[in-house]
């Protein structure tokens, strides 16, 4: 019996580390291949091999570029996915979090129907619409610019950001709203007096949603911003590693840098990245 | 006083309201009439053209129809695989870190940490893994199984044109990859659903005799059931728009092999200008989408209202 018990533990710590393993297969290829130099990486009998030191040569050209090559350097476009995606994460998630108020402690004739209509905007293959965006911005005078994709991020992040929100605010019992409102408190007294500052854990979770999915996005800025020099990471990722001389080192580095900031947040809040991951998938 | 502020909420969700009405609604009707049109080229162009877009895409003695029917194909394969592999495998990481695991916060974290990545540098990475490279020069895997003497088992992986029946087998490398991506999200959904099954439940099974096999079976996984139903919803509808990672990782392929609707679209559109056949795609696209989420938003919100 207490033989089996502890080969039944085995198995299952055993495929558990097996898995973990697996996983990170990917990351070990990233770390290694991007810390080798590149007449390491042209090495195919060393290709799985960890590098044989410590360069930095593939992230230092990766960031600054190598001009006599025609590369351009990421640091540049590094600071764009920055430049998008701070504002576009904090107007969405300050849009999400009054929506959600209405839509929850508010909700008005027809909001029952508005709110699955507006919900739907987020499952949406974002192709059905990219013609009349691209068309749109251009009439605007928004078209290749990063205010034209923050403005997309932004209404496009309305469904999910209104939806954590409104779930969120569902949850705060209604004699604390009635309680307020026999001090006087109004419809923005409200909200600034008890919804807000009850809502920080609330923020913290469609901030990082939104980071995170505005960060990695890559099908709207490679349709709007056709300029390189104002093209986010992820595109200039993508178009280095398309390029026809590939240099797997350098490539390499620029994949750890596009990755480095998600990554972070991800590994320190996990905790709140799960609870948007569940929010926005399983039902209001 | 009361009737103003109810004024004032709808203002606070008027604009939302409208920039959705718009960029959703608005915009979709607008493709789909841009679809019916005769515009091919960077100059707009409404001409009612009816149905020809359509028939193109599914007339396969067109150039367009037949890569259109491979997309078709390759969505349909691409999905049943990779929606099973999620599930399957998630399921399995889920229980497995229920079994009151130490260390169970690191495992978790090295499961999930796919999601918080691009698409695209995920698409960068197993590029490098499956890139077949040549008979001379092996690379990735193909460079590990000629180390290890196995050569014979080498392959073109997302290169290779070998089809069985109407399946291309280059698709494998790209399923793996998006599984890869996307398998915590399906354990972090059924270990949330597990911590929700009362343990008392359990235990009574227990005291009741019933081994741990059979309290899976028969109450843990019918408890599952609407989870296993949220995440096929769910990565069912990525599946069908998928594009940033085949674009990054193979691109259309030699033969269209990797090809979807997606990158079908992007480069007909923004690389050929034929916007009326891009636009003919994405409502296509729409359409599959719509079929999959509308009766699930119904479904649960109806749900919703009942509790």
């Amino acid at each position: 019996m207490k033989f089996r018990f502890s080969f039944s533990r085995l198995v299952i710590y055993g495929l558990l580390f097996l898995f973990a393993f697996i996983f990170l297969i990917p990351i070990y290829v990233l770390v290694s291949s991007s810390l080798k130099t590149f007449a390491e990486v042209q090495d195919l009998s060393q290709l799985w091999n960890p590098p044989s030191g410590f360069y930095l040569e593939s992230f230092r050209s990766a960031w600054f570029g190598v001009p006599e090559k025609g590369l351009r350097g990421l640091a540049q476009n590094l600071l764009n996915s920055f430049y998008l995606t701070v504002p576009a994460t904090i107007i969405s998630s300050l849009l999400g979090s009054l929506n959600g108020y209405v839509f929850s402690k508010w909700r008005f004739k027809g909001s029952n129907i508005i709110f699955p209509l507006m919900l739907f905007g987020m499952f949406i293959p974002y192709q059905s619409i990219l013609i009349p965006l691209t068309q749109t911005l251009a009439r605007v005078g928004l078209g290749g610019t990063l205010w034209g994709l923050i403005l997309v991020h932004v209404v496009y992040g309305i469904p999910i950001t209104t939806l954590i929100f409104r779930n969120y605010y569902a949850e705060v019992p209604i004699e604390m709203i009635e309680a307020a409102r026999i001090d006087g408190a109004g419809i923005f007294g409200v909200y600034a007096r008890i919804l807000f500052p009850l809502s920080i854990p609330g923020f913290v979770v469609v901030i990082i949603w939104q980071f995170t999915n505005i960060w990695n996005e890559f099908l709207f800025a490679v349709s709007i911003l056709q300029k390189a020099e104002l093209q986010p990471i992820t595109v200039a990722l993508r178009n280095l590693s398309g390029s026809q001389i590939k240099e797997w080192n350098l490539v390499m580095a620029g994949a750890v840098i596009a990755a480095l900031p998600t990554l972070i947040i991800y590994i320190v809040m996990s905790r709140y990245f799960i609870r948007g991951l569940l929010a926005g998938s399983v039902k209001g | 006083m009361a009737q103003r502020e109810r004024w004032i909420a709808v203002l606070i969700v008027l604009p939302s309201i409208l920039l959705i009405a718009i960029f959703v609604y608005g915009f979709i009707g607008w493709t789909a009439a841009v679809s019916f049109s005769e515009w091919d080229g960077i100059v707009p162009d409404y001409t009612w053209a009816g149905f020809e877009n359509y028939n193109q895409l599914f007339n396969s003695a067109s150039v367009a129809g037949r890569r259109f029917t491979i997309d078709l194909w390759n969505t349909l394969f691409f999905t049943i695989f990779f929606l099973l592999i999620c599930i399957a495998i998630g399921l399995l990481l889920a229980i497995l870190l229920d079994q009151k695991i130490k260390g169970e916060g690191i495992f978790r974290t090295i499961y999930l940490f796919p999601m918080a990545i691009s698409f695209v540098v995920t698409g960068v990475v197993w590029q490098w893994i499956f890139a077949p490279g040549t008979a001379s020069r092996p690379r990735g895997v193909n460079a590990l199984l000629n180390m290890a003497g196995l050569d014979s088992l080498r392959w073109g992986w997302f290169t290779d044109t070998t089809e069985i029946g109407v399946f291309h087998v280059a698709l494998i490398p790209v399923i793996i990859a998006a599984a890869w991506q996307l398998i915590g999200y399906t354990m972090a959904m059924y270990l949330a659903g597990l911590r929700g099954v009362p343990e008392e439940l359990r235990e009574a099974a227990r005291v009741d005799g019933a081994t741990e096999i059979y309290i899976y079976r028969n109450i843990v996984l019918p408890i599952l059931r609407p989870i296993t139903l949220s995440a096929l919803i769910f990565l069912g509808h990525i599946s069908l728009k998928i594009f940033d990672l085949i674009y990054t990782m193979t691109g259309k392929g030699p033969g269209f092999v990797t090809d979807v609707p997606g990158i079908f679209m992007f480069e007909t559109t923004f690389q050929g200008n034929h916007y009326a056949q891009g636009a003919a795609i994405s409502s296509i696209m729409f359409v599959m989408v719509a079929l999959v989420i509308v009766p699930y938003l119904i479904f649960s919100l109806r749900q919703e209202v009942e509790i």
